[in-house]
């Protein structure tokens, strides 16, 4: 395996929302130029995680960060970091298509547009289209609102609008909890494809997808608290086949969950 | 059990075509009232415009649609008198103008402030205390123009007069401060979370979040809460009568004294022409136009509503 470094680092990571512990504890690395997926059962903050690398977690009133995540050498965290600019890099694809109730060309212009990108926008445009594989769908619509898009073409919209700012890093949140097979089967490609050029990270509670498309593989739980720990982390195949901790052992063979 | 239970069952069987004839009556009753009390506005409605359609004929047989919609002066108490209601329209629209300019960026502002930026306890304190701004009556408006807005426009502009359009204006605007505010803020809190944090997400900050995706989401319900406030301001009486003076004038300038649509008929309806004259029917006529130009104003809002109602 070539080039493994390390692109987000996580270390001693907690979180709460409010009084109440979302995160406890989490140390891990993302690795450049793969996929990892979190997984884990329902509401034992795995979106919460992924939230924290971008910096959305700002967004939800009460929420406090301690610990850090690195990336390229700095704490987002830290007092100067701009999260605007975190996010511009690390880019996010969430749970339910939510394209812009615009066209399609101003759904991906957008984040070039608000970054100060305004040279060049249509073959920018074009070639997020290109990368997210929606480029032959919707070429002759560009000017068409993006809500009469299907279900699969707005979530591959909305990673085309991600891809649109060259982010370093993907999060995609349960990108295909909404999707039918068929348009998760599209995605799901598109991941493999994407994790050429990007750093992808899933968060997926569906287990076949995670040992479909991942390189790695993060085990998260709830402690008896609610508060979400790390349980294992590792190379997928190995996660799956032979994991560990017995806890993700049970997981995995379906004994909870 | 089971037979207490089938006992039961048969004595409610037995009470219940009684009990239900009698709730049928009451629903019929019931059904009737809320119509009854439906049909009260409708037909006050219907009641206005009839009448204002009829006394206005007594005016238009005696002074023609023409002169009436182009002619510059409005003298209708004079000798000879002329009766073009340019003049009270064009102090309708100049007050309304001045209203407008003062309410729309004021109240976009905090309707933004409030929906994007406050915390949920400030918006909860805030938003009804604006509110309050829409429950102060006119009259106190209308001095609140003349003996204080009036007199400090006065140290900017020295050869205003007293009765001016600007003050009236001013302050009309102020007064639709909380219809274009709140009525934005609703629209604008109606638009999905999810498209704050797409916006978000791809590295926008709170300014562009709101003046790039959620106002534009939002803007079939703003321009409606502009319509509506517009509406008003154009319809509203007291400030104007008390503050923007009693001349009528075709003008566009704000520092002068003018008069009102409104203005004319309070005038006219206060003042001792007898009935019957073309000088009374005169105010018929004002009426039914304000009335068509609120109505269309009206009507506009609602066709851009449906027009432009963005799917999210």
């Amino acid at each position: 395996m070539e080039n493994l470094t390390e692109c987000l680092a996580v270390r001693n990571l907690e979180l709460w929302y409010g009084t109440f512990q979302s995160l406890r504890g989490i140390s891990l690395g993302i690795l450049h130029n793969r996929i990892t997926a979190i997984i884990g059962p329902s509401g034992c903050g795995k979106s919460s995680l992924l939230r924290c690398f971008n910096r959305m977690n700002d967004l939800i009133p009460g929420s406090r960060v301690q610990g850090e995540v690195i990336f390229h050498g700095r704490n987002v965290y830290d007092a100067g970091v701009d999260p605007a600019e975190v996010r511009y890099r690390i880019g996010m694809v969430f749970q339910k298509p939510n394209p812009f109730p615009k066209s399609v060309f101003e759904n991906v212009a957008f984040g070039p547009r608000v970054n100060g990108i305004t040279d060049n926008l249509e073959e920018v445009v074009e070639q997020a289209l290109h990368r997210a594989a929606l480029w032959g769908e919707v070429k002759d619509r560009l000017h068409k609102s993006a809500m009469e898009l299907s279900g699969g073409q707005q979530q591959r919209l909305c990673i085309a609008r991600a891809l649109a700012l060259e982010p370093e890093v993907i999060l995609m949140d349960e990108p295909c909890s909404a999707l039918d097979p068929m348009a998760t089967l599209k995605i799901e490609d598109l991941m493999k494809s994407l994790a050429a050029e990007y750093t992808i990270v899933i968060v997926t509670h569906n287990m076949q997808q995670a040992g479909r498309v991942s390189d790695m593989a993060a085990f998260m739980m709830m402690e008896e608290d609610r508060a979400g720990v790390l349980v294992e982390y590792g190379p997928t195949p190995q996660l799956f086949t032979k994991p560990r901790d017995k806890r993700t052992d049970d997981y995995i063979t379906g004994r909870f969950g | 059990m089971p037979h207490r239970g089938t006992l039961k069952t048969a004595t409610g069987f037995a009470i219940s075509p009684g009990r239900r004839s009698r709730s049928r009556l009451g629903e019929a009753f019931i059904h009737k009232l809320l119509v009854a009390c439906a049909l009260v506005s409708i037909l006050t409605t219907v009641g206005i415009v009839v009448m204002l359609v009829a006394q206005s004929v007594g005016f238009f047989r005696q002074v023609s649609i023409l002169e009436f919609f182009t002619g510059t002066k409005w003298t209708p108490l004079f000798a000879p008198p002329n009766f073009g209601v340019l003049p009270l329209v064009s102090g309708t629209l100049l007050t309304a103008g001045i209203a407008i300019l003062v309410a729309l960026p004021v109240g976009l502002a905090s309707a933004i402030y409030l929906s994007e930026y406050a915390r949920e306890g400030v918006r909860r304190v805030l938003k009804p205390f604006l509110e309050i701004l829409a429950g102060i009556p006119t009259v106190v408006y209308g001095y609140f123009a003349l003996t204080f807005i009036t007199p400090l426009l006065q140290k900017v502009f020295p050869s205003l007069i007293i009765f001016n359009a600007l003050s009236a204006g001013l302050v009309m605007g102020i007064m639709i401060i909380p219809m274009v505010s709140s009525l934005s803020e609703d629209a604008m809190i109606a638009v999905p979370r999810s498209l704050r944090n797409a916006a978000y997400g791809l590295g926008a900050t709170r300014f562009e979040v709101a003046t790039r995706v959620v106002m534009p989401a939002a803007t079939s319900g703003i321009v409606a809460a502009c319509i509506l406030a517009l509406s008003r301001a154009v319809g509203e009486t007291m400030i104007v009568a008390i503050a923007a003076g009693s001349t009528p004038r075709l003008t566009l300038n704000p520092l002068e004294s003018i008069q009102t649509m409104t203005a004319y008929i309070v005038q006219i309806s206060l003042g001792e022409t007898p009935h019957g004259t073309v000088e009374y029917y005169t105010i018929f006529a004002v009426g039914l136009l304000l009335f068509i130009m609120t109505m269309l104003m009206n009507l506009f809002g609602q066709w851009f509503v449906r027009r432009y109602r963005e799917k999210y």
